[in-house]
């Protein structure tokens, strides 16, 4: 957390991550009655007999542990939305598909505690994880074709996507811009061909550690 | 207590009334862990959420004499951790961000407790390199600030790193400015909910002004 050995790159940990995506709004159905709740973060309730109503993900999945809800599964968790993407994501190389920011933890927490309220769950699980790892691909190759600039535009990556690749894109994206400043005056020609010597050095290190 | 509303994007001043302290807290949590140098201490939010985390504590108590339902105790006590976690992790990254920072603005921007708790603890240090090592090395070379009496500047002291990168994500649509002194100016803008990796030192000025989040 705080701990850190390398103050130049912050990290959130999964657990952090994990915490900060609890915040999102997702639907319940209660199935009790109770009044209510002002907390520090927020106003929620009532919560009426099948009436659903929108909670935090870290209520929602307090009230289903304790068998007093069942989760209305989001939008974009079924299996004809997961399967589109999936086919959307496999066919372009480098334009990731409109995804809630936090889908990674929203699935991984509704699996864990939510199995009977998804239809087809394992259907909608494997699907997840196959979106996973092709957007996963996708950000690896991605990664070694940057030309230096002082910004990138990533659109649609997750949190937990940004999470992993952020400490190598902050150091690639150093390394180009320390190089940039004092050869503006190079040839443009030259300066394009080292990068692109650069990029070939600096994915193989963190990469290869996994 | 604060109400929660959906924040539909209209009107800033409504995002501002419905956007619960815990949020902001959330904010500046984020923020300061994602950013490479001490971000404004937010005191009065500090203070805002301290009172409010105190004021649930005792209702939690009322409660648990009161004889209410347990399931909503230990509903109010889940928030109350929640928001327990998100300030102290706050105050934590604070304390330890000067460790390494002792330069002017870094003081300008701590609370009056932490200047005394870097001023003792600077102190500390600084005793403990010279007696260690300092003493041992030749002269020209004891000083805890400087790398030696050639020096001009502070370089002993690490000074934030202003031009690495962060994620970031605008509330937005906002426009910077890339580039700076004589280098031809160009600009890049950021659709609202974009997500770019940048320069800190670019994005620097709208993170404080409250228009960009790091991430």
């Amino acid at each position: 957390m705080a701990g850190q050995t390398d103050p130049h790159i912050s990290l959130f940990s999964p657990q952090e991550v994990e915490f900060m995506a609890e915040d999102e709004l997702v639907e319940i159905v209660p199935n009790m009655n109770m009044e209510q709740l002002n907390f520090i973060s927020g106003d929620f309730g009532r919560f009426i007999p099948q009436i659903p109503t929108k909670v935090p993900l870290w209520l929602a999945v307090a009230l289903k542990r304790r068998g007093k809800c069942t989760f209305r599964p989001p939008g974009w968790m079924s299996v004809d939305n997961l399967t589109q993407i999936l086919e959307a994501e496999r066919e372009s190389q480098s334009t990731f598909q409109a995804l809630p920011f936090s889908y990674v933890e929203i699935a991984r927490l509704l699996f864990d505690h939510a199995r009977d309220d998804i239809p087809d769950m394992y259907m909608v699980r494997s699907l997840v994880e196959d979106i996973r790892d092709v957007r996963l691909h996708k950000l690896e190759t991605n990664l070694g074709s940057f030309q230096g600039t002082s910004a990138v535009k990533i659109s649609n990556v997750s949190a937990m996507e940004v999470n992993i690749v952020r400490p190598f894109v902050i150091r690639a994206l150093e390394a180009f811009y320390k190089h940039d400043k004092p050869e503006a005056d190079v040839d443009r020609d030259t300066r394009s061909s080292r990068q692109q010597r650069e990029t070939n050095n600096e994915p193989r290190r963190p990469l290869r550690q996994r | 207590m604060a109400s929660n509303s959906e924040a539909g994007g209209s009107a800033d001043y409504e995002t501002l009334m419905s956007t619960s302290d815990v949020e902001l807290l959330k904010r500046a949590w984020r923020n300061e862990k994602a950013a490479p140098e001490i971000l404004q201490y937010e005191g009065a939010l500090v203070d805002r959420a301290k009172e409010q985390i105190e004021l649930v504590e005792e209702t939690i108590e009322d409660y648990v004499e009161n004889g209410i339902d347990p399931l909503v105790v230990s509903l109010y006590q889940m928030d109350l951790d929640r928001a327990q976690f998100l300030l102290r992790s706050y105050l934590r990254i604070e304390k330890f961000m000067f460790h390494n920072l002792n330069s002017e603005e870094a003081e300008r921007r701590l609370s009056e407790q932490e200047k005394v708790f870097a001023t003792r603890c600077a102190d500390d240090l600084a005793k403990h390199f010279e007696e260690t090592v300092l003493l041992k090395l030749p002269e020209n070379y004891q000083s805890v600030l400087k790398q030696s009496l050639i020096s001009e500047v502070d370089d002993m002291v690490p000074q934030p790193h202003l031009d690495t990168f962060v994620v970031c994500r605008s509330k937005n649509f906002v426009s910077l400015n890339l580039y700076e002194e004589g280098e031809s100016p160009e600009t890049v803008e950021m659709e609202r909910g974009d997500l770019y990796f940048i320069r800190y030192k670019i994005v620097k000025r709208a993170i404080e002004s409250g228009q960009i989040d790091l991430i």
